[in-house]
């Protein structure tokens, strides 16, 4: 039974109780606790349950490759699912619950899929796709669906605070173990800018767990004294819990610092300090990335090797030496290689049994297992692991012949397995933009091929691997790389490296590896299906080799097949275990089968440092009008317009919208109505060729408009759709002032400089957004012309401000630009003001309109106003599939112009097929029922696909107080020839609604209101 | 111009920085030829200031000028003074070709003070702010969060900052927000 021991644990502070729920049991650890060592201090060994089977899942890492000891952590709107236990630092009051268990985690109920796991091999889930069928709907889809999967997702909205941060540094240093360290100070001394970040906690890594001395001195002394002196460099920034997230395109990196997670006052929601982010996403731009990330260690294939008690032999002496926790009392050691020795002399060391060390090398005699045989451990050279014994935790082993079948030689009662497969240099980062990959044999891993790295802009690697990542597994080795590469690094970037002496650096030697991916070597079929290559997906020997025997060849497709390698791990044990039985099966070198992808993140981070502080009032920028808290305040009911807020009415009184809307209309068109018109796009285009660029970018004419007027105009694609319209104003010779849509303002300014920078570079043009720089109001009505009389302070009388011509002047002492313009078929004045003034304006404007019943109006108000008119509306009569032709403005278009954006496309014959739906009025027959927007017309005929012919649509559709019927505008197969017809518009609902097509003008198609 | 009011109202934060409304600004966009002798001429009679080099603030007595682009400067003066300026400007200029349009409505303008004035920004902003890359006087055309802003160093812990005048109420809630306090990065403060 695992436990916690009297002596070690350096990260342990003793003194300090810290307690914790796990499951629903108050337990008990220490201050430096990780959860998953206090796990194992209280004899929790049973963390899990896999994710297909069900079957019990122990620890079987200590580190962030750890795949079982997935736990839902904290409670309510702190829940977050999938945490790993061995990267979750133990703090008073943490709350865990295990997953993927029903009801409790000794006794679950869907453990009975474990007895139906022949039915569910190598790709069972594609196959349940071909039968049989009534499967899927039975049996797959609602039972076993259930069963299956991770943690559950939370429910409440997240509490937490989160956060990016852009951070520019020469080298990036990830990993914080004695290769970063070491390359971190090479870089710093040379005058670099660094970052160096390191995962967990604590600086050091292996080497300080693993008995390496640094000149003369346990690693530790060394550790520290290169984190005074690099926190004493004004160049150098450490951060820990801190972890290289993804590396990307020339020297781009994510780094993600979880800020907090392992601070007791966060697990409420009104802590004091919740300020601080509790995550930040670093977004670095480095020079040159260091990655010294250091080893995973490999599980061995044997028989029962998932069963909980069976641990990687270099956790085993991490919670021994870090948190003095015990995995058991009788650990038997299974190896291919000397790193294991170590855990087995850590263990006798500690007072703990070590029955035997099944070596499956033929000879085991380097220094460490000579060091293990003195202090009276067994070893057994060319022995393997025939099974494990137990069901919910381990009780003894088989011992076999590694070269044999598995026959049973011997059995030995136990509670624990440490077993080590030999280290795999974590080469993620180095591979995430592309860097290779060789294949050493004599180590039995893939390590970086300093030839083929990441290429940055200029054709040079932009990352470098330091120390263990980089297939060097002794101290020294790894000293003298890291060293190297830090000096690099700061080469590279432009700094001169200081000559430094090489710290001496000692570990115990180490005789070759003998690579070992089944144990035994000719294990039956039975044992391959109880032998563990993935503990995520439960994917077992028996089923790689099924998917090879089905005819798959490469890696990726066997992983989507199996799903080896998928889910929160991404593989990190099963990887090279997993390709080099397909290898084997496939009869191929390993390097010819290859790894599968390797792609950011690293390990799992978490939804809202992605998202960062793009949340709740945060989450997208809001264009607000100078107006806007004015109509926030007096009634606005809001739509958004682009990324502007527009009010769609102002409602009174608690009237509904539609009243709102309705009383709107009418008011405006009997009396006189306010309207925020601020977000339509004002650009200014100047110089001597403006005329000329104009006459391009419009469909009419604007170099003949005269200075002082304005002139509707339509803009088209290079296609001849329309894009935009709006009024230009002419302000003096070589300057206009060209409206676009509140939508179009930021796109057409682009297109005008697009065309100037890339086609008409040699034409005197400029061209300013202004759009901001005016509040423009819309005083509109009847009694428009009295508000603004009253307000006073320039001539706005018909002959001195005619129908389409502004003027610049003062209104009620504020310098106002009116412009004679009408969308709504009133009298109507556009002022243009400095945008600070807009509110003073606008009060001014209720103010002096009251005795003439003036009234603020909505966007639906001047959407009905417009229609009624049958102006058309871009984005409504249009859907970049119309011209202008087809909505009736081809006198907007010249005929006489050489040449506009549109023009030749407009000529090509489907553009002028007679048959292209045109522009017309729709009245409903009966005179309230409002045709649904988008309603396609009928002919009553079929198509050959046994779809209903439709010969048009509507596009804008509403009723009309001021008409008191409902009116449309749709486009019609022959439309305007067919005045007078009824056609049909079937609805959603089945009926079918009749309506007359007729001109779209419905109201004053003369225009004698609005020209008065 | 009493009744001229700015995007910000007046707003203020006290965080780890300190954010407030720079108030009313008179701010012109001059585009055309930066080499032209009349335009330089007209900058300095306006500003005080000098022409300034690429991506540089020039502050003078008067007024200071941006440079904004090979073909494009921002002047800012006094808010009152702007609209004479510009007229000004276009008969210094009447012979060449160029735009002179005052833009102090299109904008909002923020004061920023605080030793990690850096670190804030580098929340929002993806440009490399180390000063080595970012000296005082020098303006940045850049992106906060999600939208596109310009800042400039005017001392050590002291900056301009300039949005279009719609976003000034995001971006003052988004600079409040990463000042709060407790969540400093403690990268660039710590260099200094």
């Amino acid at each position: 039974m695992s436990t916690r021991i009297q002596t070690g644990g350096r990260h342990l502070d003793r003194s300090k109780q810290v307690h914790f729920n796990w499951a629903g049991k108050q337990l008990t650890g220490y201050g430096g606790d990780t959860l998953a060592s206090a796990l194992l201090a209280n004899g929790e060994l049973l963390v899990g349950r896999s994710f297909k089977y069900h079957r019990a899942r122990g620890l079987i890492a200590s580190g962030a490759e750890e795949p079982n000891a997935l736990v839902g952590l904290g409670t309510g709107a702190k829940f977050e699912p999938n945490q790993r236990a061995t990267t979750t630092e133990l703090f008073d009051g943490l709350v865990a619950k295990p997953q993927n268990a029903w009801p409790s985690l000794a006794f679950d109920v869907g453990a009975i899929n474990k007895m139906m796991s022949r039915f569910f091999p190598a790709g069972f889930y594609y196959k349940t796709f071909i039968h049989p069928r009534f499967a899927w709907k039975h049996l797959f889809e609602p039972i076993i669906r259930k069963a299956a999967g991770l943690g559950a997702a939370p429910t409440e909205k997240d509490v937490d605070r989160y956060e990016y941060f852009y951070a520019h540094v020469d080298v990036l240093i990830i990993g914080g173990g004695i290769a970063g360290l070491a390359s971190a100070l090479a870089a710093g001394q040379a005058g670099a800018s660094v970052l160096l970040v390191e995962q967990t906690a604590h600086f050091g890594g292996r080497a300080v767990v693993d008995g390496v001395d640094i000149d003369d001195e346990p690693a530790e002394i060394w550790v520290e004294e290169t984190l005074a002196a690099l926190r004493e460099m004004p160049n150098v920034t450490i951060r820990n819990r801190t972890m290289g997230a993804g590396v990307y395109d020339h020297g781009y990196a994510t780094v993600y610092e979880r800020i907090n997670d392992h601070l007791p006052e966060m697990i409420t929601d009104h802590a004091p300090n919740m300020d601080a982010p509790r995550h930040r996403l670093w977004r670095v731009r480095a020079g040159r990335i260091v990655t010294a990330t250091g080893a995973i260690e490999r599980p061995l294939s044997f028989a029962g090797n998932d069963i909980p008690g069976v641990m990687l032999a270099g956790a085993v002496r991490d919670y021994l030496v870090n948190y003095g926790a015990s995995v058991g009392d009788r650990v038997v050691i299974a190896t291919n290689n000397d790193d294991a020795y170590r855990s087995a002399i850590a263990l006798v060391e500690a007072g703990l049994d070590v029955p035997v060390i099944l070596d499956a090398r033929t000879t085991a005699d380097g220094e460490l297992p000579t060091l293990a045989r003195e202090i009276g451990i067994r070893v057994e050279t060319g022995k393997a692991i025939s099974s494990v014994k137990g069901n919910k935790h381990v009780t003894g082993v088989g011992i076999c012949s590694q070269a044999g079948e598995g026959a049973e030689l011997e059995e030995i009662k136990c509670d624990a397995v440490a077993m080590s497969g030999g280290w795999s240099p974590v080469v993620h980062l180095w591979s995430h933009c592309g860097g290779k990959l060789n294949w050493d044999a004599d180590q039995s891993m893939f390590r970086p091929d300093p030839n083929r790295p990441p290429l940055g802009y200029d054709g040079a690697g932009f990352v470098h691997v330091a120390g263990t990542a980089n297939g060097y597994l002794d101290a020294a080795g790894v000293m003298e790389d890291a060293i190297k590469i830090g000096k690099l690094a700061a080469k590279e970037t432009g700094h001169k490296p200081k000559a430094t002496k090489v710290p001496s650096t000692f570990s115990a030697p180490e005789n070759p590896i003998e690579p070992i991916w089944q144990m035994p070597q000719g294990m039956s079929r039975k044992l391959q299906m109880k032998t563990f290559l993935d503990y995520q997906n439960d994917v077992k020997v028996s089923d790689v080799r099924l998917a090879a025997q089905e005819g798959y060849q490469s890696v990726e497709h066997t992983k989507r097949y199996t799903t080896l390698g998928m889910a929160t791990d991404q593989g990190k044990l099963s990887n090279i275990n997993g390709l080099a039985i397909l290898a084997d099966s496939l009869n191929a070198e390993i390097p010819a089968v290859g790894t599968t992808t390797f792609r950011p993140p690293y390990q799992p981070i978490s939804m809202g440092a992605i998202a960062g502080d793009a949340r709740g009032e945060l989450f997208k920028p809001i264009r607000q009008s100078p107006m806007h808290h004015w109509i926030d305040t007096n009634g606005g009911f809001w739509e958004p317009v682009a990324d502007w807020r527009r009010p769609y009415c102002f409602q009174q009184n608690g009237e509904s919208v539609g009243d709102a809307v309705t009383r709107e209309i009418l008011n405006t068109r009997q009396n006189v109505g306010l309207l925020d018109a601020s977000t339509l796009g004002k650009i200014i285009v100047k110089g001597p060729d403006a005329g000329k660029f104009l006459d391009m970018m419009y469909t009419n004419m604007m170099s003949t408009l005269k200075v002082g007027r304005c002139r509707y105009g339509l803009m088209c694609t290079e296609n001849g759709f329309l894009s935009d319209d709006g009024v230009v104003a002419r302000i003096d010779d070589e300057t206009f002032l060209c409206h676009t849509t509140s939508g179009g303002s930021d796109r057409i300014h682009a297109w005008m400089e697009e065309w100037l920078q890339t086609e008409w570079w040699d034409w005197n043009v400029y061209t300013a957004n202004v759009t901001e720089q005016y509040a423009q109001i819309a005083v509109v009505g009847p009694n428009a012309r009295k508000v603004l009389e009253k307000i006073g302070g320039m001539d706005v009388s018909a002959d001195a401000l005619p129908f389409m011509a502004f003027k610049d002047g003062e209104l009620g002492g504020i310098k106002a630009r009116p412009y004679r313009i009408s969308f709504s078929g009133e009298l109507s004045y556009e002022i243009a003001v400095p945008a600070s003034q807009g509110q003073a304006f606008w009060d001014m404007c209720m103010e002096a309109g009251a005795e003439f019943g003036i009234q603020p109006y909505g966007t639906e108000c001047l959407h009905v106003m417009r229609a009624e008119k049958g102006f058309i509306m871009i984005g409504d009569e249009t859907d970049g599939t119309v011209i202008p032709q087809d909505l009736g403005l081809s006198w907007a278009v010249s005929k006489k112009k050489d040449d506009f954006l549109g023009k030749r496309a407009q000529q090509r014959s489907h553009m002028v097929d007679p048959k292209r739906w045109r522009l017309v009025g729709l009245k409903s027959v009966e005179p309230n029922e409002v045709i649904p927007d988008g309603a396609y017309a009928i002919d009553g005929t079929v198509r050959d696909n046994g779809v209903k012919h439709m010969i048009g649509r509507i596009t804008s559709s509403y009723f009309s107080p001021t008409l008191n019927h409902a009116i449309a505008m749709g486009l019609v197969e022959n439309g305007p020839e067919r005045m007078g017809d009824i056609i049909d518009f079937p609805t959603t609902d089945g009926r079918v609604i009749k309506a007359e097509i007729c001109d779209p003008v419905f109201l004053d198609p003369e225009g004698t209101r609005q020209n008065v | 111009m009493s009744n001229a009011v700015t995007a910000l109202n007046g707003a203020k934060y006290s965080g780890l920085i300190d954010i407030a409304d720079a108030g009313l600004m008179g701010m012109i966009t001059l585009r055309g030829d930066l080499a032209s002798a009349a335009m330089a001429k007209v900058v300095k009679s306006i500003t005080g200031a000098k022409m300034p080099k690429p991506r540089g603030v020039e502050i003078a007595g008067k007024g200071s000028v941006a440079w904004m682009s090979p073909d494009e400067l921002l002047i800012m003066i006094d808010y009152a003074y702007a609209d004479s300026a510009v007229a000004k400007i276009s008969s210094a200029l009447a012979g060449e070709h160029h735009l002179a349009v005052n833009v102090s409505d299109a904008r909002a303008v923020f004061d920023l003070s605080g030793d990690e004035l850096r670190d804030v920004l580098a929340k929002g902003s993806p440009s490399n702010l180390n000063p080595d890359s970012l000296p005082i006087g020098e303006m940045r055309r850049t992106r906060l969060g999600q939208l596109a802003v310009a800042f400039w160093f005017t001392d050590d812990s002291s900056a301009k900052l300039v949005c279009f005048r719609s976003v000034g109420d995001h971006v003052f809630k988004w600079l409040s927000n990463a000042a709060k306090p407790e969540s400093s990065p403690n990268f660039y403060s710590a260099m200094r």
